[in-house]
């Protein structure tokens, strides 16, 4: 579990988060959604310990962040795995090398137990035929399952995604979204997704934190979502006529 | 301001590489693969260069000698001093900045573009020390670069005054055998291994602080070779005061 109390961020006068408090909870998709320019990538950054803030804490399991001594923040951060927007592998490095890479910078596994891990996990995410493929053969969500695998390869007890479903089509962003849920829920991680795609809010969204200007607007799930009246979240979320539609039909079918 | 601030970020970069190290067995490769890009990838341009700018000092030292009071080994004499005092320390520097330096700013370049560094960063990786540590073991091996510089240059001025008729093989060897100094060697290499340095250093502080995209990449590589050719000449002048002067 993570959590985050009172969290600020500033660059220079532009004040980017506004004291932002929320849970993160074990074992369940948490979605952080919101306009362009609302803050979510800040939000993940701090969370991911890429920025720092000015005031605020972030405790993973019970442990602020910032409070930590450098090695324990090492720990901490080798139980994290992350799926960067445009998967940010290792252009150098096979599929197989990127995935066997956190295995190799800190475990102290023999070759063929790494060997092992990897098959195990490109065959979770369906790719057990592409160990010898380089990143730029592969195709988009192809390299957004690589990063998925290279994620969940050391066993992370958190896992953060930047908007896993960017640039992909919506078959390939339903086969990533379930792929996330079902790793979730298998290994007990604690997942957070950064996301503009609102059916990846209707589908895996068990927790939704709504973001706006800085400061969190709405909390609910994807069941609270079709219920609420706050009109920042609805203007966001049913923006289009499909998803009013959805909506409507929703509200209808659960009166 | 700014030179002030870059400045200051340069150093702290350099302390940063050396903190909190990479397990060394993945550190060997790193190194190993950038010997191989950086060092024995740049043989080959430096050899042809060396080879034939050596040739050309020949010539032109040759047809401005044109006193007969003048003896004919001074052709030799003066590849020899041009060669290993300036040209392949410090000419084949400002080349490499060009070469390696921009290879290097744009891959590390590269690498923050597409978040690469930030992966290191997440998994708790000293990225600093992950990118830029190898380059600068590897480019220690520079002065094997500039010493195989030497010789070719020496090798292709020999040629060329042979072939041109512009003095006798043992006119040459006496030329460069002629007032010979050990110390005119260890300057030239302590200049080399400064170089090294700054080929190591100044490249990747441009990659790895680079800001925007694919455009910002090939400008970044651009104010590199810049500023690491500029540093180069400023530590020559410095250098060849403080040791010869």
């Amino acid at each position: 579990m993570i959590e985050v109390k009172n969290l600020h961020k500033s660059f220079g006068n532009a004040h980017i988060l506004k004291g932002i408090t929320t849970t993160f909870e074990k074992g369940k998709t948490n979605l952080i959604i919101g306009q362009s320019g609302s803050g979510k990538t800040v939000f993940l950054k701090c969370l991911l310990g890429l920025f720092d803030y000015e005031q605020g804490s972030i405790a993973y399991d019970g442990k602020i962040f910032s409070k930590l001594s450098e090695d324990e923040k090492r720990n901490i951060r080798a139980e994290i795995g992350m799926v960067f927007q445009g998967s940010a592998l290792f252009d150098s490095m096979t599929i197989a090398e990127n995935v066997m890479f956190p295995l190799k910078m800190f475990t102290k596994q023999s070759k063929s137990e790494m060997e092992d891990r990897v098959d195990f996990v490109l065959k979770r995410v369906n790719l057990d035929d592409a160990h010898n493929k380089m990143p730029s053969e592969a195709s988009g969500g192809m390299q957004k399952r690589v990063a998925i695998a290279r994620a969940i390869v050391n066993k992370p007890k958190y896992l953060f995604c930047d908007e896993p479903n960017s640039g992909l089509d919506p078959r390939t962003s339903i086969v990533i979204d379930n792929l996330i849920q079902e790793i979730t829920e298998e290994y007990q991680i604690t997942t957070v997704i950064n996301s503009h795609d609102m059916n990846s809010v209707m589908e895996i969204g068990e927790k939704i934190v709504f973001l706006k200007l800085g400061l969190k607007e709405w909390e609910g799930s994807k069941h609270t979502i079709f219920k609420t009246d706050n009109t920042s979240v609805t203007d966001f979320v049913y923006s289009s006529n499909l998803f009013k539609k959805v909506r409507r039909m929703y509200l209808e079918d659960n009166v | 301001m700014t030179y002030l601030k870059n400045i200051g970020a340069y150093f702290l970069m350099t302390a940063e590489m050396f903190r909190k190290p990479t397990k060394w067995s993945v550190m060997k490769q790193l190194i190993l693969k950038d010997i191989d890009d950086l060092i024995i990838g740049s043989l080959g341009i430096v050899s042809f260069i060396a080879f034939f700018v050596g040739g050309v000092v020949t010539i032109q030292t040759a047809l401005n000698i044109d006193s007969p009071l003048i003896p004919k080994y001074l052709v030799g004499f003066a590849t020899r001093q041009s060669v290993i005092l300036e040209f392949a320390p410090t000419f084949i520097s400002i080349i490499m900045a060009g070469k390696v330096g921009s290879f290097i700013t744009s891959s590390i370049g590269t690498m923050r573009v597409t978040e690469q560094i930030d992966a290191l960063e997440v998994m708790g990786i000293n990225s600093l020390n992950y990118l830029v540590f190898p380059k600068f073991i590897a480019l220690l091996l520079y002065p094997f670069v500039i010493s195989i510089a030497m010789f070719l240059g020496i090798l292709g001025g020999m040629a060329a005054c042979i072939y041109g008729g512009y003095s006798t093989l043992a006119d040459y060897v006496t030329g460069i055998q002629t007032e010979f100094e050990t110390f005119h060697i260890i300057y030239a290499f302590i200049k080399t291994f400064v170089f090294a340095i700054i080929l190591a250093t100044i490249p990747s502080y441009y990659g790895y602080y680079m800001k925007g995209g694919a455009l910002e990449v090939g400008k970044a590589s651009t104010t590199s070779f810049v500023w690491t050719s500029v540093v180069i000449i400023l530590l020559n002048y410095l250098l060849t005061d403080m040791m010869l002067g």
